[in-house]
């Protein structure tokens, strides 16, 4: 019970994300969970003007299932298969994020300085979650997937147009956390 | 009933992510700051054994559940669309610290902020729809 309380290593959580990727496969689908902003778009009539989202949402509902069950999965994990304990980050990168004015890295899954309400919703921290957002969702339809559907199965089916996405996603990681985030905070 | 495998499949999916704490911010700074492994293994660890699953579905013509043939679809042949599309993507995955799994786990975890990072994504969704025809793919 104690190893299932503590973190995952890697090589325990790879394997059992390349069982969903193969779970969804032998369901008969494709795992990819960026789909699902496209079906919000779809459901909420933007069909109508766009062609991009005229489809029959309805087909998709098998994927807004998993969207629910993940967030299911995030309330056990966190409620009944968890001790509380840190994360255990690079002690180099807790002192890099401290000069950022990062407290406690490590302690929570999230950095309460972007995600607690009282930053949440200051103009900066508001603005901050609006753009993170938009980008994901602008950039994961451009590049036709997400990390699921690209980083996951579409180098697992060795596909080239997949490996450029991911190359695309490590760019723009890089000049955030390298360059912009240093500005930023 | 028939969507009782997709909830458990995602539920499953909620548990492996937070275990194995993809799904922190911390963990994405990290991994492009280049100071651990543990991202890279969890993602080179999926896609390895990936490579080599789909490989064997496609060798034995492993049938789904419906008992049809599994057939996974190529990506479209383009340069332009994934490496710009993937480099905005990039941007917003270490500035949020999530992608789209992620953002729902979270929100399962209680951290309900989220929601307007979901709700920013949607409509970035939105807007590359309304300007799909004038950006170059």
């Amino acid at each position: 019970m104690n190893s299932i309380l503590q973190p995952w290593p890697w090589y325990v959580s790879g394997p059992l994300i390349t069982l969903v990727m193969v779970f969804l496969i032998y369901f008969g689908k494709t795992f990819g969970m960026s789909s699902n902003l496209r079906t919000f778009c779809s459901i909420g009539g933007a069909g109508k003007y766009y062609d991009f989202f005229k489809f029959d949402w309805k087909a998709q509902r098998w994927n807004l299932t998993v969207v629910l069950g993940a967030i299911i999965g995030g309330f056990i994990a966190v409620t009944f298969l968890s001790d509380g304990s840190a994360i255990d980050l690079n002690p180099q990168t807790v002192l890099d994020l401290k000069e950022m004015g990062f407290e406690n890295a490590g302690e929570t899954l999230l950095p309460g300085e972007i995600y607690d309400w009282s930053n949440a919703l200051s103009l900066k921290g508001l603005t901050l979650l609006i753009v993170a957002g938009f980008l994901v969702g602008f950039g994961t339809r451009y590049a036709g997937g997400c990390t699921s559907g690209h980083a996951i199965t579409g180098l697992s089916n060795l596909q080239l147009p997949s490996l450029i996405a991911v190359i695309g996603f490590f760019v723009g990681g890089l000049i955030m956390t390298h360059f912009l985030l240093p500005l930023i905070f | 009933m028939k969507f009782l495998k997709f909830l458990f499949v995602g539920i499953f999916f909620g548990i492996v992510l937070i275990k194995s704490e993809a799904v922190s911010w911390y963990r994405i700074y990290e991994m492009f700051k280049f100071q651990s492994f543990h991202m890279y293994g969890i993602i080179g660890s999926a896609v390895v054994l990936g490579a080599i699953s789909i490989w064997a579905i496609k060798k034995f013509r492993v049938k789904s559940i419906e008992g049809n043939e599994i057939d996974l679809p190529s990506k479209d042949k383009s340069f332009v669309r994934y490496i710009l599309g993937g480099t905005i993507f990039g941007l917003g995955w270490a500035l949020a610290g999530a992608c789209p799994g992620p953002m729902y786990i979270l929100l399962g975890t209680g951290v309900f902020s989220m929601l307007i990072v979901i709700a920013a994504a949607t409509l970035g969704t939105f807007v590359y729809g309304l300007l799909r025809n004038k950006l170059p793919h």
